[in-house]
């Protein structure tokens, strides 16, 4: 289940924003809530790239082996 | 943390990018551009990207020539494959610009069909790595083919547009390039770290691609 324990991170920093930054993400034409999605979008992409390259490492430590 | 520190640094930089890309203070009112400058700071690095990694493929196919050594002719070919798809991002993201301040998706323009025969040549790279079946004389053949691509496009991509009479595109013809409206030098706050982000990403694309080419050669051989 640690695996997807990334899931339970994002849920409780949506939870977060919903009441610690509200005033944050209403402001400025909501303009935030864009930039918040792009950034979640991209880090969710560079989480899967890291994941990637960590699988390639693993294999070319097999390979040595 | 001591090999993949510009892994995160390159993440830092673009997230730096996005949020300063959308917040950052930049000359909004240049006639037909309006907001889309900050377009600058998401488009432009696409070819950035594209050209080091052309650069590093070019490096590693003179290594390769002089070495004979396969490693250096999957860098070189893995290198080429990322340039390309920062090449296709490029052209696409460039194309949707131009739809909505130039009027059009397309022109005739220096730069833009510059770009587009520059992206030809490394598609013809592609189908003469697949047409030769020996793995020292494809890396030899495309090597060589490499040694004149890469000159032709920087030819094609940066001097061919500057030498052009007129252009709508920044930088090529008559035109100037952004930082002569950029007075307070606000875009640059922002460019400079989304080009160095991008880069990094290019190369840690790239490096990984070299990787899975080398573990799947190793892996035929046995």
């Amino acid at each position: 289940m640690r695996k997807y324990s990334w899931i339970v991170m994002l849920v409780s920093l949506s939870a977060f924003a919903q009441t610690a930054t509200d005033d944050f993400f209403y402001s400025s034409g909501k303009i935030y809530v864009v930039i918040a999605v792009l950034v979640i979008i991209f880090v969710g992409l560079m989480l899967y790239l890291i994941r990637l390259d960590r699988k390639i490492t693993k294999l070319e430590k097999q390979n040595e082996a | 943390m001591r090999k993949y520190w510009w892994k995160i640094l390159s993440i830092l930089c673009i997230i730096y990018a996005i949020v300063g890309g959308f917040l950052m203070p930049a000359p909004d009112d240049v006639g037909i551009l309006a907001k889309t400058i900050r377009n600058l700071h998401f488009h432009v690095p696409m070819w950035f990207t594209m050209i080091i990694l052309l650069l590093t493929s070019y490096i590693y196919g003179i290594r390769f020539l002089a070495s004979s050594d396969l490693k250096h002719d999957s860098m070189s070919s893995s290198f080429i494959k990322i340039a390309m798809l920062f090449g296709l991002l490029g052209l696409a993201t460039g194309s949707f610009w131009a739809r909505f301040t130039w009027g059009t998706w397309w022109i005739e323009d220096a730069k833009l069909n510059g770009a587009a025969i520059g992206m030809m040549i490394y598609l013809a790279y592609y189908i003469l790595r697949n047409s030769i079946d020996d793995d020292i004389k494809k890396g030899k053949f495309t090597a060589v083919y490499n040694l004149f691509a890469f000159p032709i496009f920087i030819v094609l991509i940066i001097i061919y547009p500057r030498m052009a009479e007129t252009s709508l595109h920044p930088a090529s013809g008559d035109t100037v390039a952004f930082s002569s409206l950029d007075l307070d030098n606000n875009l640059r706050k922002v460019f400079y770290i989304a080009a160095i982000g991008w880069i990094l990403l290019g190369v840690w694309l790239s490096s990984l691609k070299y990787r899975l080419t080398e573990l799947m050669r190793i892996d035929e051989e046995i």
